[in-house]
């Protein structure tokens, strides 16, 4: 939803100076006993949960290192048969079906993600390791509202521009990051259209996307419309490559990215691409400084910075450098990292040991080429995958923390004299997903806007999403567009 | 008396503004359709190609920045320069695709009146294609289109002037800068053109023209870093060689408008999508509040 508030509003303007237990509260975890995980799941094909080829793979909670469940592993055979099975469906019943009763599904689907909402929410951040408070009040609520706006276009498409015939089979494959709201983008306008889906959730974050089938079996959705094969990066490739996929959509890294628009070459698949991002958020010298502080905040932590748009480069204007850095290091102090089921907490686990081993060694590259690290005072639980938020000052554009996408809480410190140079370095990157400009003046706003190559500019705000509002990159951070009207040009043969 | 001796043109590359020949000195002999021989081209070379990205990109921030109204008005102009030379692009097409003078007008007609129909399009494209977005908070948000940036363009093989003018124009009048590789075997046509872009107000380097092979050239146009988008119309039909550039293109994620099977009815009415593939959606997000 747009009002996803940054972690701060408890505390918008930290009075005491910077210690680690100034904030100390009582522990106050959301009960999990909202959620039945089962010790093994399997595919989700043609309407009806079945076993795997390949071989099971585990998934973890981040936060403790603890087995979830026993997840089963698509190979070739399976990922044909999900393919099959959504032809089927596809043919026979969901491009038949009049778009007022598609509409209807999904508006079911809507109402029992929030009936279910809590559930998710837990599951969510147990098998990612997010907070409670942002799986909770961003990630489901969003996810509900993605199929409520798209369940009211299935029968307005005649309106939309890009004419009324769906593709056919969407092949689609999204990340571990936001898990169940990277499925609602992918799931909910593919159906709207009157495609049929088949959808591989991350390796590392399987569980909701697995809860979300049962939901698909208790809204009575057509068997096929949606099928869930699960596993690795063998997995999604097999489905990328299928010839019966008439539709491709991928969220994820720009070199996978770059694989599948390679493996697509030649064919007539239709492609949509959200890749990575390594997004300038610029602060000029008359912005409301308390409230670019909790936007940089909310631009880099949210999500433990597992964000493709997240802000991961702070362009500060220099005459207000260091007091911005100052405000920004108390603010920092106030993050509470840990249980990511605490209501409490601001930032949650790193999603697996590869994502932490990564942050890590780029952080440490960061030191290395000359950039001064910065952290909190922090106390990390035992077991699991953390890492403290993290800031670099010094940073210059050959850095490759400057360049690199870290994927993590670790936000590199550039600065800046002119508007003419803040548009060069933030424009100086192969990316283009998004940007952020804090300035209390209209027309350089506007101005900034129209020169900063990017898909989304947030101004004087950061990390909104909305199931209206299109989202997708400019240059290397790839192409299409989801939400939004723009959204359903991804999946109809009028639309580009 | 003595019968005249007629003054042959020259024809060259149009790059950044400017008619150079090929840096590599190679030319190529261009027939007409009954294999007459009427003039050597110039055979676009690597780094012709690498020169005319640079000018393309050079010219961008320029021509994107420019007002719609401006670039509707410079699109108007070279239509209007163009009916002028009404005559000379009816001989052109006879000369090159071997129409009889009734038909080759109508192909000019036909370009003329497309580029004056997307001139048109320029300050309603934004309209057509961008929205405010209801967002569920108090937010201002719009989405509107922008140029891509750097697009090449491989022209039709078969259509040396309705076929450019199709390809070219919807690029163009959006904002984007175009290296064009025309037809191997018509590229006349596309040298008049380029001289008739050249006087008709549209600003040096948003329109780079390559004579010469698009098997040769458009390699090095489809892995070039600083090229955002490639239509590979111009191989329509050579299935291996477009698959060959789809898969180049994708090292830095070039939009890629794929070639059909074969060439297009280029009298039919173009879609928006000649515009829209070329078009990035840029939405804008900012609080309302007191």
């Amino acid at each position: 939803m747009a009002d996803n508030s940054p972690p701060s509003d408890r505390t918008a303007t930290p009075r005491t100076p910077v210690g680690s237990n100034v904030f100390e509260y009582a522990p106050a975890p959301e009960s999990r006993s909202v959620v039945d995980i089962r010790a093994s799941y399997g595919l989700f094909v043609g309407g009806e949960f079945v076993d795997g080829g390949g071989t099971a793979f585990k998934t973890i909670n981040p936060a403790t290192e603890e087995v979830l469940a026993e997840v089963a592993e698509a190979d070739e055979a399976d990922v044909d048969a999900a393919v099959r099975a959504a032809r089927r469906a596809y043919e026979r019943v969901w491009s038949r079906m009049p778009g007022a009763e598609r509409a209807k599904y999904l508006y079911r689907i809507a109402r029992i993600i929030q009936e279910r909402s809590r559930e998710l929410a837990v599951l969510e951040s147990i098998d990612n390791g997010k907070p409670i408070r942002e799986s909770r009040d961003v990630d489901v609520p969003t996810v509900a509202a993605h199929f409520f706006y798209y369940a009211g276009w299935a029968d307005k498409l005649e309106h939309a521009g890009y004419g009324t015939t769906p593709l056919g089979v969407a092949g689609q494959v999204i990340p571990w990051n936001f898990p169940l709201l990277m499925l609602a983008w992918k799931i909910a306008p593919a159906l709207a259209c009157g495609n049929t889906v088949v959808l591989k959730p991350a390796e590392t974050t399987p569980l909701t996307a697995l809860l979300f089938a049962e939901i698909c079996q208790q809204a009575d959705l057509p068997p096929g419309v949606v099928n869930i094969v699960t596993g690795a990066g063998e997995t999604g490739r097999a489905l990328v490559a299928h010839p019966g996929v008439d539709k491709v959509a991928f969220t994820g890294s720009t070199d996978v990215g770059r694989a599948i628009a390679k493996t697509v070459a030649g064919t007539e698949k239709k492609v949509t691409l959200e890749l990575g991002g390594k997004a300038a958020n610029i602060v000029f010298e008359d912005a409301a400084l308390d409230q670019a502080v909790e936007g940089i905040v909310n631009g880099i932590f949210f999500n433990q910075g597992h964000v493709c748009c997240a802000g991961s480069r702070l362009l500060v204007q220099e005459s207000v450098a260091e007091e911005l850095l100052a405000r920004l290091k108390r603010r920092m102090s106030t993050l509470r990292v840990g249980d990511p089921l605490d209501k409490n907490t601001d930032v949650g686990a790193i999603n697996s040991a590869e994502q932490l081993a990564r942050i890590r060694e780029l952080a440490e590259v960061g030191e290395a080429e000359g950039a001064g690290r910065w952290s909190p005072e922090c106390e990390l639980p035992a077991h699991g995958f953390w890492f403290v938020p993290t800031l670099f000052t010094g940073v210059t554009q050959a850095h490759r923390i400057a360049r690199e996408e870290i994927f993590g809480p670790v936000l590199s410190v550039l600065t800046f004299r002119t508007p003419a140079e803040a548009v060069e370095k933030a424009n100086n990157t192969p990316y283009g997903l998004s940007a952020g400009v804090w300035t209390e003046k209209g027309s350089r706003i506007l101005k900034m806007a129209n020169e900063l190559r990017a898909g989304v500019v947030w101004a004087n705000t950061f990390n909104k999403f909305d199931p209206t509002s299109p989202f997708g990159g400019y240059k290397e951070s790839g192409y299409g567009r989801e939400g939004g009207r723009h959204g359903l040009a991804s999946y109809l043969k009028g639309g580009s | 008396m003595a019968a005249r001796v007629d003054v042959r043109k020259t024809y060259k590359l149009y790059i950044g503004g400017a008619f150079p020949r090929s840096e590599s000195g190679h030319s190529y002999a261009v027939e007409d359709a009954k294999g007459g021989f009427v003039a050597n081209a110039a055979l676009a070379s690597r780094k012709d190609a690498r020169d005319a990205v640079v000018a393309a990109r050079a010219a961008f921030k320029g021509w994107a920045g420019r007002t719609a109204y401006n670039r509707a008005q410079v699109l108007y102009r070279v239509a209007e320069v163009m009916e002028d030379r009404r005559p000379q692009f009816s001989l052109a097409v006879q000369q090159s695709e071997g129409l009889n003078a009734g038909r080759a007008d109508k192909v000019v007609d036909t370009a003329i009146d497309r580029l004056v129909w997307y001139a048109g399009w320029a300050d309603k494209i934004a309209q057509v294609t961008g929205n405010a977005n209801p967002v569920a908070g108090p937010f201002f948000n719009l989405s509107t289109p922008e140029p891509t940036g750097v697009v090449a363009v491989l022209a039709p093989q078969r259509s040396s002037l309705l076929g450019l003018v199709t390809t070219l124009a919807p690029v163009v009048v959006t904002g984007n800068t175009v290296v064009v590789v025309s037809s191997y075997a018509r590229p006349l046509p596309a040298v008049t053109f380029a001289e008739v872009l050249a006087t008709s107000d549209v600003p040096g380097g948003v329109v780079n023209l390559l004579t010469g092979s698009a098997a040769t050239v458009a390699p090095w146009l489809a892995s070039h870093m600083d090229v955002n988008a490639i239509d590979l119309v111009g191989v329509a039909g050579d299935a291996a060689l477009a698959t060959d550039l789809e898969v180049a293109a994708a090292e830095n994620l070039k939009r890629v408008r794929r070639a059909p099977a074969a060439e297009p009815d280029w009298a039919a009415e173009p879609g928006l999508d000649t515009m829209t593939d070329f078009l990035e959606t840029k939405t804008v997000w900012h609080p309302i509040g007191v």
